[in-house]
């Protein structure tokens, strides 16, 4: 394995350690940062390691201890590098610590966008350029997001550990919440021009992943983790060529990644079973529905639009009842749909005239179809979603010329 | 760590309490002092008069102000805090959750204290 790889892979491992150790985010960072560029110098000539993660740790710890030697010096503080020095060397990442990062990187005290950042900053490895790219904000806000979240990290004292049975179902929410956010940015924008932002699927994934492995006691992060799946194994086929978004009735099924549906479908028995169904559950269930069906047309629509029923009750929200009214118009007739999103309230947002308007055009109704696409162009913002729009409102108004 | 719990509830909604409900907040205030007394979190605390009492002041070129009121107009008005000795902001939230004003439409800001400085 060369020396990227094992960042990638096990750059969060350490670094959770590393905190724990050192109890302090910077100096663990640093030092970690320390121990990379020491690796990348002699590995090259003396030949790697036997055990390179060992090697990392011991390397990393050593930094720190300097880097707190330096400090004591300067500043007469003696009892961090006390506490150190007084704790038993390790050569292993330890998988507690992953998750008391996660855990912290993930406390609800610090703002939802300065979760995500840290969460990719720290457990993901990626760099302060990479997250800003990612996201589309300069690279000083970014940095800027960082260097508070850690700051309230530490003097807030929000704490390095897993929460408390009473407080874990909350927390682990917030956690997943996270995950699906990375994951939605990287998905709704796969149709843009940065391939970088197609890795944040990956890295959501691979979270997921960790998730459901430091959490095996706990059904939805496999729910989540199959959506992902789920919803990834698509991800090819829903633009063309030329990057126009593909609806789903008209994906090409045989480009979908097969042995992402498996694994995502496996996991969704898992989710299921044992108590009543979690949000992240009922919609990988929805979503192995569709990837199962050989066609839009031989879907389950009835067993989706059920799905969505249950959903609603669980997760109650406007566009859960957009979905299902899209559901229950495959199943039981576009009418029935129809009269079912005409009681959705959701000001502003574009997929619900998007949706009345491709049932009115099924329904052959062209004139309030066209009203009805013009206003989700009024409301839409991704590109290709408006050409889609676009494309639909100028088929609907030249055929009725 | 030390962390300063802020009570800010809406004054007038306060005011327009009726009797019975007011006694119950006061009963659920002593109830919760004493348990944080008990378990040893409780440094401070208190109840504050209206922001109508409130008194500004201020020096501009070198000269005192005083002004009538709050710092700031706000909806809602500091009326009370605690000081409390907490292992970390968990334990602060799960103290502040527990204040009876969040029951009846209050809010909690939690603040670390900063460590004095060392000599």
């Amino acid at each position: 394995m060369n020396l990227g790889e094992l960042h990638r892979r096990e750059y969060g491992r350490i670094l959770a350690t590393l905190i724990r150790a050192v109890g302090d985010f910077d100096l663990a960072e640093d030092a970690l940062q320390d121990a990379f560029e020491a690796a990348l110098a002699q590995w090259p000539g003396e030949g790697p390691p036997q055990n390179p993660v060992a090697w990392l740790i011991a390397t990393a710890r050593h930094k720190a201890i300097d880097r707190l030697r330096r400090r004591a010096l300067v500043a007469g503080k003696r009892d961090e590098l006390a506490a150190l020095l007084a704790q038993p060397e390790e050569d292993a990442p330890v998988p507690l610590d992953s998750l008391r990062l996660i855990f912290t990187c993930c406390h609800p005290a610090l703002a939802p966008e300065a979760q995500v950042a840290l969460t990719l900053r720290t457990i993901c490895g990626l760099d302060t350029e990479e997250i800003a790219r990612a996201f589309l904000v300069p690279v000083p806000t970014l940095a800027q997001r960082l260097v508070r979240a850690k700051a309230k990290i530490k003097h807030a004292g929000i704490p390095y550990e897993v929460p408390g049975d009473r407080m874990l179902p909350d927390r682990v929410d917030a956690v997943l919440a996270v995950v699906y956010l990375v994951f939605n940015e990287g998905y709704s924008a796969s149709f843009g021009p940065g391939l970088v932002r197609a890795d944040l699927c990956a890295e959501a994934i691979r979270l997921g992943r960790l998730l459901v492995e430091l959490l095996p006691a706990e059904r939805e992060p496999r729910g989540l983790l199959a959506l992902m799946l789920l919803h990834d194994a698509r991800r090819a086929t829903r633009t063309d060529e030329e990057g126009e978004l593909v609806l789903l009735e008209d994906q090409d099924r045989a480009r979908w990644d097969r042995g992402k549906i498996a694994e995502g479908s496996a996991l969704v028995e898992q989710a299921l079973r044992g108590g009543p169904p979690g949000a992240y559950a009922l919609q990988a269930a929805i979503a192995a529905l569709h990837a199962e069906a050989p066609s839009a047309h031989d879907t389950d629509w009835r067993q989706i639009a059920a799905l969505y029923g249950v959903l609603a009750s669980v997760h109650p929200s406007p566009v859960v009842e957009l979905n299902r009214a899209v559901a229950v118009a495959m199943a039981d007739g576009v009418e029935r749909g129809l009269a079912l999103l005409d009681t959705i309230h959701l000001p502003g947002y574009h997929l619900l005239p998007a949706a009345r308007a491709d049932l009115l055009r099924r329904l052959d109704r062209r004139a309030e179809a066209a009203a009805a696409y013009r206003e989700a162009l009024t409301l839409v913002t991704n590109e290709a979603e408006r050409r889609f729009l676009e494309r639909r409102l100028a088929e609907v108004t030249r055929a009725r010329e | 760590m030390q962390y300063l719990l802020m009570i800010y509830q809406d004054e007038k909604a306060r005011a327009q309490m009726s009797g019975p409900q007011s006694d119950q907040l006061f009963q659920e205030y002593r109830e919760f002092t004493q348990g944080i007394v008990t378990s040893g979190h409780f440094r401070a605390g208190a109840r504050l008069q209206p922001t109508s009492t409130s008194t500004t002041v201020r020096e501009t070129n070198g000269k005192r102000v005083t002004t009538d009121g709050p710092f700031a107009e706000t909806k809602e008005q500091l009326g009370g805090y605690y000081l409390v000795e907490c292992r970390d902001l968990d334990e602060a939230i799960s103290i502040a959750a527990r204040i009876p004003s969040v029951r009846v439409g209050g809010s909690v800001e939690v603040r670390p204290v900063a460590p004095t400085p060392e000599r």
